[in-house]
C-alpha cells in the first residue's frame, strides 16, 4: 500500500481513475502537511518529555525545563526505578510489578482466548436454542459499568476461596474479556466457508474434531488479533489488579502508581519517568510490532461492539 | 425449560452447550445476577457488610443530598461533553487528513494511535508531570516569558477538570480517528465522483454527505466512547487522585471510595447503580435503533 502510494506520486499520477492531480508542492499539500506533523508533534511530545526527562539526574531537572534535552544522559534513573524504586517501605523497584504482571498476563489470556474461541466457534455452527439471547446479553454485559458488579464479585471471589489471589484477577479478565473476543471469533468462523464444516460434518467429524483439525489451524489470524487485544488490555489494568490481586500481588500499573504518587519522600521526577516508561513498553512493544493485527482488533471490536 | 420433557431435546448439541457453560455462568451469574445483587441491596442500609434491612430510597436521598457526588456528576457531565466535542471533532478531521492519500500515512496513523495502547495510569503519570506547575509547562513558559507562567491546571479546582480533558483526548482520540477512518474507507467512492461532478466543494460533500451516510460509524463510536467515559477512573487516580479537594471526582472513584475504603456499602451500591442507570439511557436508544435496522 504505501509503496503503492509513493510510486503514483513518483510518476506524477497519470492513471486516470485516481485522484485529481495534485503538485507535490501544491499550497494545499503544504496546509495538509503541516496540520499533520503539527499534530503528531503533539502526539508524540509526551514521549519524548518521558524518554527526556529518565535520562537526566535531578539537578538537571530542576534547572533545566522539561523538553530539554539531557546534558549528561544517564541511565541511573532506570536502573533505580527497576530495582530500588519504593511504595511505602517497600524498596525493591518496579520490577516486582513487572512479573506479578506477567503471571497475571499470561494465564489470563491463555484462558480467555481459549474460552472466546470456542464460544465463537459454538455460535458459528452449533447454535442452539437460546444461545443467540446469552451472545446478546453477553454483549451488553460489555457496556455495564464495572462498578456495579465489583462487590458482588469480591464476595464470589471471596466464597471461592481465591480473594487476594493471581487466581482472582485471573478469573475476572476471563470474565470481562469475553463479550468482545466471543465476538471476535464468531465473526471470523463466520466468514469461513461452510462447505469446509459440512464436509468434515459428512467425514463423521464430532464438535471438538471439527475445532481443533479445522477451524484451528485456519485461525491463526484471529488468534494473534484477539491476543493483542487482551494482552494490551490486561496489561494495563488498574482498578481490577487493585481490589482483586492484593498486596502482594499488586500488577505493575498499581506498584507505579504507588511509587509515583507517594506521599512520603522527594519526587524523584527522573525515576518515576523511566517506572512509568517501563510500564507502558510492553503493551507499546506489542503495539508497534503487531501494527496493521492490533488496528484491525480495535476496529473489529469496536464497531460491531 | 419448554423441553424439559424431551430429553432429547436438551441432550441435542451436548458438546456445544457444554462449551458454552462458561458463558452461560458469565452472563446469568455476573452479567445479570451481580447487576441485580448491586441493585436489591442499594436500598439497604448496608455498611461494612451487605445486610437485608431495607430503606427505601435512603441511600439514593443521602447519595444526591452529598456535595462530594454532585460534584462528581457535574465532573463527569463536564469531562463527558469536552471529550465526546473534541475527540469527535479531532478523530474526524485526523481521519479526513489521513484519507487523503497521503505519503506516509501508515507512520502517521501510528503516531495518532500509540497512546491508545498505554494505560490510563501511564497516561495520567505522564501528563501529571507535563503540567507541573513547578517544573513543567508553565515553568517553560515563565522562562520564555510567555503569559501563562503561573498555570496551573492540577492545583487549581476550577481547571484540574480540564487537565483531564487534556489527558483523557489525547489517549482516546487516535481510537476515534481508526473508527472514522475506516467508516471513510467504507464509503462507495462512486459518491465522490458523483459529488465532483456536480460541482460540490469537498467540505460539503463531507458535511452533507458523507458524514450523514457515516451515521453508523459515529453512533457506535459514541456508544463507546461515552460508556468508557461514565467508568473513567484510573486516570483520576494517576492524575489527581480527585483532588483538590473533591474537585475532580468522578463517580467511579466515589463508589471505590465508599465500597471499599469508607466501609459505607449501601452508598456505594446505590452510586454504582445510577452509573447503570446512566448507561442504560445511553444504550437503549442505540439498540433500538439497531434492532429497528435488523427488522427492516
Amino acid at each position: 500500500m504505501a509503496i503503492a502510494t509513493t510510486t503514483n506520486n513518483i510518476a506524477g499520477v497519470v492513471e486516470p481513475a485516481g485522484a485529481r492531480p495534485r503538485r507535490m508542492f501544491a499550497p494545499s499539500t503544504i496546509i495538509l502537511y503541516s496540520i499533520l506533523t503539527v499534530a503528531a508533534l503533539y502526539y508524540l511530545l509526551p514521549l519524548y518529555v518521558m524518554v527526556v526527562t529518565s535520562l537526566k539526574d535531578m539537578t538537571e531537572i530542576r534547572m533545566g525545563n522539561i523538553f530539554a534535552p539531557p546534558v549528561q544522559i544517564t541511565f541511573e534513573p532506570w536502573v533505580k526505578a527497576w530495582s530500588q524504586a519504593c511504595t511505602g517501605l517497600d524498596c525493591s523497584g518496579i520490577s516486582v510489578g513487572f512479573w506479578k504482571s506477567v503471571k497475571i498476563t499470561i494465564p489470563s489470556v491463555i484462558i480467555s482466548v481459549a474460552i472466546a474461541s470456542v464460544n465463537g466457534y459454538g455460535l458459528s455452527y452449533w447454535r442452539f436454542k437460546g444461545s443467540e439471547v446469552f451472545f446478546t446479553i453477553l454483549l451488553f454485559g460489555a457496556f455495564i459499568p464495572y462498578q456495579v458488579m465489583l462487590y458482588p464479585l469480591v464476595i464470589i471471589m471471596r466464597e471461592l476461596g481465591i480473594f487476594s489471589t493471581i487466581w482472582a484477577v485471573v478469573l475476572v479478565h476471563t470474565i470481562f474479556g469475553m463479550p468482545i473476543n466471543t465476538l471476535l471469533f464468531r465473526n471470523y468462523f463466520a466468514s469461513l466457508p461452510p462447505e469446509l464444516f459440512k464436509a468434515a460434518r459428512v467425514d463423521g467429524a464430532g464438535f471438538w474434531q471439527v475445532f481443533f483439525r479445522i477451524m484451528l489451524p485456519m485461525s491463526l489470524p484471529i488468534f494473534v488479533v484477539s491476543m493483542i487485544i487482551q494482552i494490551t488490555g490486561i496489561w494495563n489494568d488498574f482498578l481490577f489488579g487493585v481490589i482483586f490481586a492484593g498486596n502482594q500481588n499488586f500488577p505493575m500499573t498499581v506498584q507505579l502508581n504507588n511509587i509515583v504518587n507517594a506521599v512520603q519522600g522527594v519526587k524523584e521526577y527522573n525515576v518515576n519517568m523511566a517506572a512509568t516508561l517501563l510500564t507502558g513498553a510492553v503493551p507499546l512493544i506489542v503495539y508497534f510490532v503487531s501494527g496493521r493485527l492490533f488496528v484491525r482488533g480495535i476496529a473489529a471490536g469496536a464497531v460491531k461492539g | 425449560m419448554a423441553h424439559a420433557g424431551r430429553p432429547f431435546g436438551l441432550l441435542r448439541n451436548l458438546n456445544a452447550k457444554v462449551a458454552a457453560i462458561p458463558m452461560m455462568l458469565t452472563v446469568i451469574v455476573i452479567f445479570i445476577g451481580c447487576t441485580l445483587w448491586t441493585v436489591f441491596y442499594s436500598f439497604t442500609s448496608s455498611r461494612l457488610l451487605p445486610t437485608s434491612d431495607f430503606v427505601g430510597f435512603d441511600q439514593y436521598s443521602r447519595l444526591f443530598g452529598n456535595s462530594r457526588w454532585n460534584q462528581s456528576l457535574l465532573n463527569l457531565a463536564t469531562y463527558g461533553v469536552c471529550v465526546l466535542t473534541f475527540v469527535f471533532i479531532i478523530g474526524f478531521v485526523l481521519a479526513v487528513l489521513i484519507d487523503q492519500k497521503i505519503r506516509f500515512e501508515n507512520t502517521f496513523r501510528t503516531i495518532f494511535l500509540y497512546p491508545f495502547a498505554l494505560s490510563f495510569i501511564v497516561t495520567g503519570l505522564v501528563w501529571q508531570w507535563i503540567l507541573d506547575p513547578g517544573l513543567g509547562v508553565p515553568k517553560v513558559l515563565n522562562d520564555l516569558g510567555l503569559p501563562g507562567g503561573s498555570l496551573a491546571l492540577l492545583g487549581d479546582k476550577n481547571t484540574v477538570i480540564y487537565a483531564l480533558v487534556i489527558a483523557g483526548l489525547w489517549q482516546g482520540t487516535g481510537l476515534v480517528m481508526v473508527l472514522m477512518l475506516a467508516g471513510l474507507r467504507g464509503i462507495d467512492s462512486e459518491i465522490w465522483k458523483a459529488a465532483r461532478v456536480d460541482g460540490i466543494p469537498a467540505w460539503r460533500t463531507y458535511l452533507f454527505i458523507i458524514i450523514p451516510m457515516m451515521r453508523g460509524v459515529f453512533v457506535t463510536t459514541l456508544v463507546i466512547v461515552a460508556s468508557g467515559i461514565v467508568r473513567v477512573y484510573d486516570l483520576v487516580v494517576a492524575m489527581t487522585q480527585g483532588g483538590p479537594g473533591f474537585a475532580s471526582e468522578v463517580p467511579a472513584k466515589y463508589v471505590y471510595s465508599f465500597m471499599f475504603e469508607r466501609a459505607n456499602l449501601g452508598q456505594g451500591l446505590a452510586a454504582s447503580t445510577v452509573m447503570l442507570v446512566t448507561v442504560f439511557i445511553i444504550l437503549v436508544p442505540w439498540a433500538l435503533a439497531e434492532f429497528r435496522q435488523k427488522r427492516s
